[in-house]
């Protein structure tokens, strides 16, 4: 047949009717023109009405027929432009959905409800004893209820003014010194880690020790800061004054440092003074950073000053904090800044350089720093400064650091005050921890000091030597200071720096061969606990095996390991977080036996936890590794087993989290079956836990989407996608509902015009026409996709269908766009027949939005002109008995669901009425039925405007 | 677009010696090619003695004599007049540091009288030794009033090495008055002049505090002070002037006392 072939060329060089219509009308219609799959063809064409401007309404994007009327309508429309519109000819009837009330319509069906009074008898009425206590006491009135919400409300007016708001409770909560060392903590934590990045390297313990110094030295004491910045005079160069006079000047200044001069900060509390500080190191940021250098050094100069000022003692060391901070803020950037005059195009300069990789600028710019800082008039300042560049000795010469120490020492010596002097001392420890070491280690092999020395010092340090440790511990007297702890030590200094490549094994097991041979289960786990880090850090699978096999060895006896969860748990977090690949870690062979000492099950989900944790932070590819699935599956399957009745919902998020991780990371590839016999096992074994079964869903929902295309008969794809979509929808999973119902859409056209049923060729029309109203019935409350247009669902579906090669002697089309009506109209209510729980369709989207509505009605018109278009077709090819039966259909869609209260769509009915009887084709008995129905609605309320229309329906005698 | 023009001295510290080589570049940079009637270099060394307020009275009569003297003077003429790129140009230059005549190059030295542009000298160590009582001072006017002291001390030279610190020992053995501070106060003696008279002046050039408080009796304190590179320069004598450094070891004790010890100091560089 010619039309058909037409429309299947069309289709297949992307000529769509909206296409074709578009180029006609606008000059973006090349972008469109490229378009050849029919779904997208409406969404383009919307971006399209938006380059045209305001003025087309995306009800004419859906126009059949235009430009493409010659296939179907013969010589009658020959161009878009002609047949603009189907119905140019006929009037234009506007749709009109009528109102229904579902509920009452509903309630009128069905049998009456007789309310049951309370106390009478009902066999199924439950038989609750606090119901009837409740109802009392409503039926008493209103007050009762308001007094006892009043009761609970009554205040007692002492408690409320205690209620925290009190200025003594209120100090007391804004002096907490804990909240203060966390709030001075977590700006600095920052610098902090710079800090222990480069400056650092020297005062790796130093970090833990200032917050707990924050928190504990704390004042209500009114504090002070004192700054002159201007008191840099005194240089060389002023005018000479005579010897008296400048004793004078000299004892002025001095009395001024003491007694306070006008520059003082007084009456700070402490949070003032700490927030002071910061800014002062802020201030000392920003000069640096605006390269005013000496400002800078003022700043820190002004800064170290204050610690000449004992006078709120209890502060002290608290201050010292907060100023060394800044002095470490200022030696690091000094540094920073050498060290990169040092940094040429060629090469940077390693970590331990010597002072002939830097360059003469860097050592020049060095120089001048110590020079600079060597001027500072008083003593304090002086020597903080100075401590605090020490580090640049580095640039200058290989033992710069360590002849500044004795000097720097000595120079403590000239501070009067004790208390500031002894930590000047403390200061200089900190910033030449290394220096320090040397000399200890001469001090010969006693446990106490090696053991201090090991938990003191540089971890870096400890390491590099960790040999020689390992000689000094084995030749310690053991009656002094227990070696395991000497052990313990040791290990803590390997987990954080790494010794030298080549002793790595032998330190293992030299220090193993000790550990292993501790009796005392509490002994040994604390040891071991710290060198299983080192083992995973520096070997292979085989030594991590061996370590936990020795672990299980000494834990089992006597459940030992009962006392030591917290120990056997820190184990498995190390050996977590060094194994990133899950497939070697279960190839251990004793890390699941090493699971099993877990007991206790809080402990074991704790660590449960742990694992899956690590799993979805480091697995990146999806698995389908059976060791992995069959440990991790019993991991979960434990995790998913501690919950119970008494599970918080927090703790519940959590596992389900975890285990929606690994169902997420689990992939068999193209292998569906396997896929989701997976999902089948876990869903038996994870059902405690909503959001697994949620993620099951969304998992089986993608196994649909995926295995319906591998399906043969088209009728089964059909139903299958319109299923999984309405599961979809059912799990809220509104995307993949989309991508069902659009999959469906597309599939459509691909229907034959004939279907072998049972080995017979049957037409499919009818299969098509049942398909598509089951369709309509689920598209009335899929809610429309944010992104794209009004009811695009809908319209994608209709453009299917106008392209569809229907037969031509077939009203199935037709039918549709009936159906289609009543879609539509069930679509303009306020409240929708049926919704699915938890999805909000669009009557509570849009609610009742006028545009909605309008775009709805046009929808309508449209459809409404094909009918009509089609019924006058009819006439044309002499199928009357056909006209007369689809222009009874219309009618009665019209009286189910058009507002016949409108003039014209009443108009339509009595017209179509009369149609329906013109050639005598019509069933008298239907057509009298039809009217006696009429005539039975007309008595409802609301809708007598239905007599009246009664009156215009003649019956016609056949004669 | 303005034309920059730099000239950088290769050796970072600056510092050069009579029979070596400076050398450098001339950096000029434009964004626009730029014309020029050629690039010359001078470099001329001058002593400039300068006229205090002070002393101008003493001064005037020699007015004359004081007028910079040049002690080094070379040009070299760097390109020809012409055109320069845009961008960046960078032009090598040396000079041969050669005094004229018979002149000596003194070390460059910015002080109050006397600036001198770029000497060696020998050095041998003399410590000096020293105790401060009440008796051993000199202008005390009621030293019956005076607390009790005594302060030991040395310092392990007073010729000094100009690149080297000033280093020794300060003992406070005893004290009845609380110590306030001590201090070590570098001083320049410049001296003018020439047959008609001479004007002589001292100035404090650094201050530094070796101790802060009432310090521990019998405990050494050390006496440490590097000098500044820009206000000294080798102990100087010449026919026309003088400058000489010293040092005043300071103490200030409570209430209001302050004792001064003086030591010449020879500085020198080796």
């Amino acid at each position: 047949m010619a039309p058909a072939e037409v429309v299947t060329r069309a289709v297949r060089s992307g000529e769509l009717p909206l296409t074709s219509m578009a180029s006609a009308e606008t000059d973006e219609a090349c972008a469109v023109r490229s378009v050849a799959c029919p779904s997208q063809a409406w969404r383009l064409q919307k971006a399209l009405c938006g380059l045209c401007g305001t003025g087309r309404c995306p009800s004419q994007t859906w126009r059949p027929g235009a430009g493409r009327g010659g296939v179907w309508m013969g010589s009658r429309a020959d161009g878009p432009r002609t047949s603009g519109h189907v119905t140019g000819k006929m009037a234009v009837f506007p749709w009109h959905s009528r109102n229904r009330n579902y509920k009452a319509e509903f309630a009128s069906c069905r049998l009456e409800a007789v309310p049951l009074e309370f106390g009478d008898y009902h066999p199924l009425k439950p038989i609750t004893v606090t119901e009837s206590k409740t109802k009392k006491v409503n039926r008493k009135g209103s007050t009762s209820s308001t007094s006892s919400s009043s009761s609970s409300s009554v205040v007692d007016p002492l408690s409320s003014v205690l209620d925290g708001t009190d200025p003594l409770s209120m100090f007391a909560a804004t002096a907490d010194p804990a909240a203060l060392a966390a709030a001075t903590d977590s700006s600095r934590k920052k610098r902090d880690r710079d800090d222990n990045s480069i400056v650092g390297l020297d005062f790796e313990p130093w970090a833990n020790k200032r917050g707990e110094i924050l928190a504990r030295y704390t004042t209500t004491e009114k504090l002070s800061i004192n700054l002159f910045m201007g008191s840099e005079k005194g240089k060389a160069g002023t005018a000479t004054l005579a010897m008296s006079e400048k004793v004078r000047t000299r004892l002025e200044e001095l009395d001024d440092f003491e007694e306070g001069s006008q520059k003082e900060l007084l009456n700070l509390t402490q949070q003032d003074y700490v927030n002071r500080i910061e800014e002062l190191n802020q201030s000392l940021k920003d000069a640096w950073a605006s390269d005013q250098k000496v400002k800078a050094l003022k700043i820190v100069i002004q800064c170290s000053k204050l610690l000449s000022d004992t006078s709120v003692i209890q502060f002290y060391p608290s201050k010292f904090v907060l100023i060394t901070d800044i002095l470490d803020t200022f030696g690091k950037l000094v540094y920073e800044r050498i060290f990169s005059m040092c940094v040429d195009n060629r090469s940077v300069l390693p970590d331990h350089f010597s002072p002939e990789n830097a360059n003469d600028t860097a050592k020049e710019t060095c120089l001048n720093w110590f020079f600079k800082i060597a001027s500072i008039r008083e003593l304090i300042p002086r020597f903080y400064v100075e401590a605090s560049i020490l580090k640049c000795n580095k640039f200058l010469s290989k033992t710069g650091i360590s002849e500044c120490l004795p000097r720097l020492t000595c120079m403590i010596r000239g501070i009067g005050d004790p208390l500031v002097s002894v930590y000047a001392r403390a200061y200089l420890c900190r910033a030449l921890l290394t220096e320090m070491m040397e000399r200890c280690k001469k001090l010969g092999n006693n446990a106490l000091l090696l053991n201090s020395v090991m938990s003191a010092f540089r971890a870096e340090f400890i390491a590099t030597r960790s040999m020689d440790f390992i000689g000094m511990i084995k030749e310690c007297d053991e009656s002094g200071f227990p070696k395991h702890l000497l052990f313990r030590s040791l290990g803590l200094n390997l987990a954080l720096a790494d010794p030298p490549e080549s002793d790595r094994l032998q330190i293992l097991n030299e220090a193993w061969k000790v550990i292993t041979k501790l009796k005392n289960p509490q002994d040994y786990i604390n040891c071991a606990e710290v060198w299983v880090e080192y083992t995973c850090k520096h070997f292979t699978k085989r030594e991590v095996n061996t370590v936990l096999a020795d672990v299980i060895k000494h834990m089992t006896p006597d459940r030992a390991f009962e006392d030591s969860y917290p120990q056997l748990q820190l184990i498995i977090k190390k050996v977590i977080a060094h194994f990133h690949d899950f497939s070697v870690l279960f190839s251990v062979e004793k890390f699941l036996p090493f699971l099993d000492m877990f007991q206790k099950e809080s402990v074991r989900v704790e660590v449960c936890k742990c694992i899956m944790d690590a799993f979805i932070k480091h697995q990146q590819e999806p698995t389908k590794d059976p060791v992995i699935l069959n440990a991790l599956l019993h991991v979960c399957k434990t995790m998913h087993d501690s919950v119970n009745a008494l599970t918080l919902e927090d703790e519940k998020r959590m596992l389900s989290y975890l285990i929606n991780g690994f169902i997420k990371m689990v992939s068999f590839g193209r292998d569906f079956e396997q896929q989701l016999s997976f999902y089948v096992e876990s869903r038996s074994m994870f059902c405690n836990l909503e959001p697994v079964l949620v993620q099951l869903i969304h998992a089986c929902v993608a196994y649909c989407f995926i295995t319906i295309p591998s399906l043969v008969g088209i009728f089964t794809r059909l139903n299958l996608y319109l299923h999984s979509g309405q599961v979809a929808l059912a799990n809220q999973c509104l995307s993949q509902a989309d991508a069902f119902f659009k999959a469906a859409i597309s599939l459509v056209p691909e229907v034959p015009k004939m279907i072998n049923i049972d080995g017979k060729m049957r037409p499919s029309e009818s299969f098509l026409l049942e398909f598509l109203c089951n369709f309509f019935s689920t598209l009335l409350i899929v809610p429309d996709h944010p992104e794209h247009g009004v009811l695009f669902l809908v319209r994608e579906l209709l453009n299917v269908i106008q392209d569809y090669t229907w037969e031509d002697n077939s009203d199935e089309k037709i039918r549709i766009y009936t159906c289609v009506l009543h879609l539509l109209s069930a679509m303009s209510q306020e409240t929708y027949l049926y919704h699915i729980d938890k999805v909000d369709s669009n009557d509570s989207l849009y609610g009742g939005d006028s545009k909605f509505l309008a775009e709805n009605n046009k929808l309508c018109e449209t459809v409404m002109a094909q009918i009509l278009e089609h019924l006058k077709t009819l006439a044309k090819d002499e199928a009357l008995k056909r006209q007369s039966s689809l222009g009874l259909s219309f009618f009665n869609s019209i009286l189910a669901h058009g507002d016949l209260r409108n003039n014209k769509l009443n108009q339509l009915s009595v017209n179509l009425w009369h149609l329906a009887q013109r050639h005598g084709c019509a069933d008298t008995r239907t057509m009298v039925k039809t009217l006696e129905y009429i005539k039975k609605q007309s008595k409802q309320p609301d809708m007598t405007h239905l007599t009246e229309l009664a009156l215009r329906l003649p019956l016609q005698t056949r004669t | 677009m303005g034309t920059a023009l730099d000239i950088k001295i290769k050796r970072a510290n600056k510092v050069y010696h009579a029979g070596e080589v400076l050398s450098g570049v001339v950096v000029i940079s434009s964004k626009d090619s730029v014309q020029h009637q050629g690039v010359s270099l001078t470099m001329e060394g001058t002593v400039n003695l300068q006229l205090s307020a002070k002393s101008v009275g003493v001064f005037e009569a020699f007015y004359n004599s004081v007028k910079p003297i040049q002690i080094i003077n070379s040009n070299i003429e760097m390109v020809k007049p012409g055109k320069f790129p845009s961008g960046k140009t960078e032009i090598p230059f040396e000079f041969p540091l050669h005094v004229k005549g018979n002149k000596v190059l003194y070390e460059t030295y910015h002080g109050v009288f006397v600036n001198i542009q770029p000497q060696k000298g020998k050095f041998s160590p003399s410590p000096v030794h020293f105790t401060i009582t009440p008796e051993t001072l000199q202008n005390a006017r009621e030293r019956a009033l005076l607390p009790k002291f005594l302060l030991r001390g040395h310092l392990n030279s007073t010729n000094c090495v100009i690149t080297q610190p000033l280093t020794g020992e300060l003992v406070v053995e005893s004290s009845e008055a609380a110590i306030r501070s001590v201090e070590l106060q570098l001083v320049r003696v410049e001296t003018c002049g020439c047959a008609e008279g001479y004007a002589r002046d001292a100035t404090e050039i650094q201050n530094i505090q070796i101790a802060d408080g009432d310090v521990c009796r019998g405990l050494s304190v050390p006496i440490y002070m590097v000098f500044p590179r820009l206000f000294t320069c080798p102990t100087l004598e010449t026919t026309n002037f003088k400058v000489e450094f010293e040092v005043n070891i300071v103490v200030l004790l409570h209430p209001d006392h302050l004792i001064t010890e003086n030591f010449p100091l020879k500085l020198c560089r080796i």
